[in-house]
């Protein structure tokens, strides 16, 4: 096919967007769904031929830059529109177009009564371009810019109804959070401006070796920019607190963007900058702490959520938490390869969930689910497997994936953050399989009126659910370790990561070879199936039981349940302050200052022009007579001189 | 002509002295008609002075421009009295305080 047909990949989806956004409402459904899907589809052909071709170069030379043109030029200033293909960026392209795909397919079906079908469409393509462009950047500017087109998009999605308040607020709320972590990372392109002169990915990795030393001032604080940037897209610690409101949004909206794609763009921004990461080895502590934190942290408020949008929010929330602890500890492959997997049965399992609120029209309280086995036997087969994959059980994809940071957390992390990844890999097990339980088996406690109602989703839902659920189930066997010719997914990235092989030295290299390896494994497949063990003791053998846990540990309960007050912490730290300040600020000093000198520059003028305006009797005598003088003072002067 | 002229001041002191009563007419009388009339005597102050510039330098151009100026003045009045015919009888008055219509 050609590598050259590389700009088509994000150019197909900006064209849907286009299209479908300027015929909102006057292109019929058909055609809108044919543009919307097929573009999606035609890019991710595109991206295939492009991996395929890149497979065929030598592992070394596998880098292809395609510049377009000149974006912006200013003096010493300049920054193309070019896309790079490299190993991880093809990972990512294909993440992107490929999970992007299927979830739009899905949309054909789930948004089918939706009004504003073209719209939801529209949004949807260019939120794939944004992404696209993120990945395919070959500079920071560019990456900037799908940066903040993923950030809109995800605020358009968010508030896509926009009828009720409160998807407006969660909007608005992931708008303004992911605003924050922005400010962190422009400030970090800005330092990287100012001490390399370029923005461009090449040259500024290449140089960063020489430029800065390891561990100095300005390597580790543009790297905490960065990653501040990356708490923010990636909903870390402490700027999670957009992605469970951002359940507002349609659900195939939150399997695109708020489980699959938009919020691994901080993951990927992470490994992409490896070499500025390890060249700050303090700042690639913090990555791992916030990681380790971040991923116990939303699993504990995972435990006791009723929502089953919003358990998955958490889980998706702690996931992105073992991606950091990956990159965290150095180990950005296995990172990426978690976000690869997670992307599978993250989607999977939003979109299974979607599957379970179509068909109970509309409803997300566990409480009146259970017993939808018989009645939805695809989606239950399928959200099995998700939901098997995401708690790490052998052989689906998430065992490999998460297995693998822990190994690593284990490796050069330390048993702390081990420790930590495991316990959070017991509570998402048991987590999980509370949501399945509740959802799936035990008895009925759908209410009459959606029982009436009750129907398994058309095709066009299911296929793109039994297809992610094949990649849940297959897509770690690329990543078999200590098999010969085993670990293809690292192998594939090794290009991309060698340079940070060789800037960490020979500390990376460590290995505890085979016996400790498969001991790792197996703590945590056991941690997995005891999570699992309990899920089915609390919910399915004693339902009574988790009702009096909680009346025992009250607090607890509470603490979780109203997830830590968090929110309400931010409110009264954060956004009150800032409200009652800028209050103030409009009623002392913009109603008293500002306004006053606008207005009393007026009442000046006004006066002025009133003494003035005596002069302006009308008679033409009156100024016949005072150009006469004038006339006379002037030939006066010349005349006496 | 044989010996005696009049010496170019006296032309000058009366044509200055008309041009000064036609300013001062246009200036302060009320009436339309006056104002019109003192115009003429404005121009006809230029005329003198350029017919007595004409006869010192012994040349013809002054005396053509009065011709022009005479018939210019003409075609100006007969315009002009027709307007203040026009007002006169939409307003009966040719007072010119009274037809101010650019006073808002």
């Amino acid at each position: 096919m050609g590598l050259n047909l590389l700009w088509l990949v994000p150019a197909l989806p900006l064209l849907g967007a286009i299209v479908n956004g300027v015929g909102a409402g006057k292109i019929p459904r058909k055609i809108v769904s044919a543009i919307g899907v097929g573009s999606v589809g035609l890019a991710l052909l595109v991206a295939i031929g492009c991996w395929g071709d890149l497979l065929s170069m030598p592992p070394e030379a596998r880098r292809f830059v395609q510049g377009l043109f000149t974006w912006v030029r200013s003096g010493d200033f300049q920054a193309e529109v070019r896309f790079a293909l490299d190993p991880l960026g093809a990972v990512m392209m294909l993440v992107v177009t490929g999970v992007g795909f299927l979830i739009h397919v899905y949309s054909t079906g789930y948004m089918g009564h939706e009004k504003a079908y073209g719209r939801y469409f529209s949004y949807l393509n260019l939120f794939t371009f944004s992404m696209l462009t993120l990945v395919l950047a070959d500079n920071f500017l560019l990456m900037f810019l799908g940066w903040e087109g993923v950030g809109l998009c995800s605020y358009l999605l968010i508030g896509f109804w926009y009828q009720r308040p409160a998807a407006v607020e969660a909007g608005k709320k992931a708008f303004v959070v992911n605003r924050i972590g922005d400010w962190g990372f422009l400030l970090g392109i800005f330092l990287i401006f100012v001490n390399f002169g370029t923005l461009d990915f090449a040259t500024v990795f290449a140089q960063a070796p020489q430029r800065l030393a390891v561990g100095s001032a300005v390597a580790t604080t543009i790297a905490l920019l960065l990653f501040l940037g990356a708490t923010g897209k990636s909903a870390q610690l402490p700027l999670y607190v957009w992605l469970p409101d951002a359940m507002e949004g349609p659900t195939p909206v939150s399997a695109l963007i708020h489980a699959a794609t938009m919020v691994t763009a901080g993951v990927y921004m992470v490994a992409r900058c490896h070499v500025l990461y390890l060249l700050a080895p303090a700042a690639l502590q913090v990555v791992a702490i916030v990681g380790a934190a971040t991923a116990l942290f939303a699993a504990t408020i995972g435990l006791v959520q009723n929502d089953i949008k919003r358990v998955l929010a958490y889980s998706t929330i702690s996931q992105l938490g073992y991606m950091f602890l990956g990159c965290g500890v150095g180990a950005f492959a296995s990172g990426i390869f978690h976000l690869m997997t997670h992307a599978f049965f993250k989607a999977l399992l939003f979109l299974g969930a979607g599957s379970v609120i179509h068909a109970l029209s509309g409803e997300q309280d566990m409480s009146r689910m259970g017993g939808l086995k018989s009645a939805l036997p695809r989606t239950h087969l399928t959200f099995l497997v998700g939901t098997l994959a995401i708690a790490g059980i052998v052989p689906f994809a998430g065992f490999f994936s998460k297995d693998e940071i822990l190994y690593n957390a284990w490796l050069r992390g330390g048993p702390v953050l081990w420790s930590a990844g495991v316990l959070g890999a017991f509570l998402t097990a048991f987590y999980m399989f509370r949501l399945y339980f509740r959802t799936f088996r035990g008895p009925s406690r759908v209410t009459e009126e959606a029982k009436h109602h009750l129907h398994e989703s058309p095709s066009s839902m299911t296929v793109p659910l039994m297809v992610l659920a094949l990649l849940s189930l297959v897509g770690g066997f690329v990543q078999i370790p200590l098999m010969a010719g085993g670990q293809r997914f690292d192998r594939f990235l090794e290009p991309v990561f060698a340079d940070a092989a060789r800037v960490a030295g020979a500390e990376a290299q460590a290995h505890a070879g085979a016996g400790a390896e498969v001991m790792l494994m197996v703590i945590s497949l056991a941690v997995a199936l005891a999570g699992i063990f309990v899920a089915y003791r609390f919910y399915i053998a004693d339902p009574e039981l988790p009702v009096r846990l909680a009346e025992r540990a009250r607090g607890l309960y509470r603490l979780l349940f109203h997830k830590y007050w968090v929110d309400e912490l931010y409110d009264s730290a954060v956004v009150q302050p800032i409200y009652r300040g800028s209050v103030g600020l409009w009623q002392r000093f913009d109603a008293a200052v500002i306004d006053g000198i606008v207005n009393g520059v007026g009442k000046q003028i006004e006066r002025g022009s009133g003494l003035l305006r005596q002069a302006q009797v009308g008679y033409v005598q009156v100024y016949a007579l005072l150009i006469t003088l004038g006339a006379v003072v002037v030939v006066g002067y010349l005349a006496l001189r | 002509m044989a010996g005696q002229t009049i010496p170019l001041e006296y032309y000058q002191l009366v044509a200055a002295l008309l041009f000064t009563i036609g300013v001062v007419g246009v200036l302060v009388r009320r009436s339309a008609l006056v104002i019109f009339m003192s115009i003429e005597l404005m121009l006809n102050a230029v005329n003198l002075s350029l017919v007595a510039f004409s006869r010192l330098h012994a040349q013809m151009d002054g005396q053509i421009i009065v011709f022009f100026v005479m018939s210019v003045a003409a075609a100006e009045v007969a315009v002009g009295l027709a307007i203040l015919v026009a007002i006169f009888r939409n307003r009966e008055t040719a007072s010119v305080d009274e037809v101010h219509l650019l006073k808002g």
